[in-house]
């Protein structure tokens, strides 16, 4: 639902000769107006302008289907969002699951793209199969974890079934077993991802240095925290960071597994506001919950730039 | 010699338990789709249907409008990326060969765009598309998704824009070739496969989005394949499971093909932006 299939973004470089050199004050060269307006019409109209319509309703007392005229309310919202016990324990396990899926997602990705950066035989197999989760609508990914997890005809159960395991239960159902169901199917969803990420960044690893360590008896430990991670951190973090985003900010894949249950232990924040605005109309209190979310994601932004920055790689 | 093979049985047993780990929730499904009721319904589901059918595909489309739903998606996803395209490559084009302070704006804002949580621009857009009268529309949704794939099809294509040599414009430009005359001849057709894999991107986002589509269509004869394929699932979440296996593989047939296709370029393009930097 979000840009799950988009490119890792990486800051420009910080240098590029061209013929443009040194007419940066401009807001834009002479006539390629026209050639950038077709594009900024629209991302103004229609992201820009209701993102900060958005953050105004926030200040409202906004319904859907209400005749009276809307007000502003001044923080009165984001007043009453503080003391909305359900909304914070949404937010624990937004965060629960985005770090629960992104960690163990970006540990299995670097697994498979350092086997898959070795000579084996099956290498074209898992890339091929890679394709499929990264394809699948999210929707799809969720119906059909919903017939693994299927507590009657699932595969799940016969597996532990025959493994004499006991009976199986109802995953997605349990109270204990719904967020890791859920956080499992989201790391099979986003691993390929970043597993391909993961691997242009290895390809991009100097074959003499791992040769020059190898020399040097550096074990294959010493030689993947010397040569390969600093090659890799790069890009490393920033998919990292973009998949905390985008896991935190993520709908339709726990829409489809569990609609937020049982008892709410895997509403999302978005699945929460969702609900508020759409199921109750309360459009600016939803509002006010999507600018507590931006408020997050730009700290997580910005200290991952923080760590960049100290680290003297630039940002 | 010994310690290598064995790291090369370790490998190996890591790489079949990816494999795995990548293959059997898509093989359940495929298998499911294929069973019939009975096999269903039994206690203990085998890996390949004994008596394989298509009656569950017949059923998914007795039970649910797909057939409209997916021409909805079609119109939706192929609209959404000729558009982007056509508005995002003169930008594109601009924001890499000049470097200007709008450039390093779009640059900004494609990077922020991914942070939106998505609540925050669905209601103020719901409220806009209702006074317009464009709710309830494919064409509709198809202004969303347009400004939606911008950034990455932006992001692509600036990538694609730099890869083509500067010095080749300037020179046609010495042999005497307008401004116009340069980009047509001379630029275009060394962009065309990036354009093309980048609206292909744009229509595999498209046909698999989910969040917009729920929220901005509400007659069901006017619903993309994904809204659809929710309504197989009841209110109390029981399903009918062939059906519901059925019609989620069709939706997945068009992406899986296209991006097949461009799954290359993809990785190339992200090659290239590791390199550079």
């Amino acid at each position: 639902m979000t840009l799950a299939t988009a490119k890792p973004k990486r800051p420009r470089p910080a240098k590029r000769s061209g013929p443009a050199d040194g007419r940066d004050r401009r807001l834009i060269d002479h006539g390629a107006w026209f050639l950038v307006l077709p594009a900024l019409i629209p991302i103004l109209v229609l992201s820009v302008g209701p993102l900060l319509y958005g953050i105004a309703l926030a200040f409202t007392d906004a319904q859907s289907g209400r005749t009276e005229p809307t007000r502003w309310i001044g923080t009165l919202n984001f007043q009453d969002l503080l003391h909305d016990t359900l909304f914070w324990e949404s937010f624990r396990i937004g965060l629960l699951w985005a770090v629960g899926v992104t960690v163990p997602q970006f540990l299995l990705a670097l697994g498979l793209a350092l086997l898959l950066n070795q000579p084996l035989r099956l290498r074209w197999l898992a890339r091929a199969l890679a394709i499929v989760p990264w394809a699948m609508p999210e929707v799809v990914v969720g119906i059909m974890w919903r017939l693994v997890y299927n507590p009657d005809a699932g595969i799940l159960n016969e597996t532990v079934r025959d493994l004499g395991l006991g009976d199986g239960r109802d995953w997605l159902s349990g109270l204990a077993t719904a967020l890791p169901a859920v956080i499992l199917v989201g790391v099979w969803a986003g691993m390929p991802q970043t597993t391909v990420a993961l691997l242009a960044g290895l390809q991009n690893t100097p074959r003499e240095l791992h040769e020059a360590a190898a020399m040097d008896g550096a074990g294959a430990w010493r030689r993947f925290r010397t040569v390969t991670w600093p090659a890799i951190r790069p890009v490393a973090l920033a998919i990292s960071a973009l998949n905390l985003i985008w896991n935190f900010n993520s709908f339709a894949l726990v829409y489809v597994l569990t609609n937020g249950g049982p008892g709410g232990r895997t509403r999302l924040p978005m699945l929460f506001a969702y609900e508020e605005a759409f199921r109750y109309g309360q459009f600016g209190y939803a509002a006010a919950m999507g600018c507590v979310m931006v408020a997050v994601i730009s700290t997580v932004l910005a200290l991952v730039l923080v760590g960049r920055l100290r680290r003297g790689e630039g940002a | 010699m010994r310690s290598s093979r064995v790291a090369r049985t370790g490998q190996y047993l890591a790489l079949v338990a990816y494999l795995v780990f990548l293959a059997f929730p898509f093989l359940w499904l495929v298998s499911t789709a294929f069973k019939p009721a009975r096999e269903l319904g039994s206690l203990h589901p085998t890996w390949i249907p004994r008596d394989p059918t298509l009656a569950n595909f017949r059923q998914a489309f007795d039970e649910q409008p797909l057939l409209q739903a997916a021409l909805n998606s079609l119109v939706a996803a192929v609209g959404a990326a000729v558009v982007a395209v056509l508005i995002a490559t003169p930008m594109a084009y601009v924001m890499a060969r000049h470097r200007t302070k709008l450039s390093r704006m779009a640059t900004g804002w494609v990077v922020v765009s991914q942070a939106f949580p998505f609540v925050l621009v669905i209601i103020p857009l719901f409220l806009v598309l209702k006074n317009l009268r464009l709710i309830d529309s494919v064409p509709g949704l198809v202004m969303v998704y347009v400004v939606w794939a911008l950034p990455f099809a932006l992001w692509m294509l600036v990538g694609y824009v730099r890869a083509v040599p500067a010095e080749l414009e300037e020179a046609a430009a010495v042999d005497g070739a307008g401004r116009l005359r340069t980009l047509v001849s001379v630029t275009a057709p060394l962009l065309a496969p990036g354009i093309v894999a980048t609206a292909l991107f744009a229509f595999v986002t498209a046909w698999n989005e989910f969040f917009f589509a729920l929220v901005l269509l509400k007659t069901p004869e006017k619903q993309t394949l994904p809204v659809v394929l929710t309504h197989f699932i009841g209110a109390e979440g029981v399903a009918d499971l062939g059906p519901l296996a059925a019609a989620a593989f069709l939706a997945t047939l068009p992406s899986l093909v296209v991006f097949a296709v461009i799954q290359r370029r993809i990785t190339g393009g992200m090659l290239a932006g590791a390199v550079k930097n």
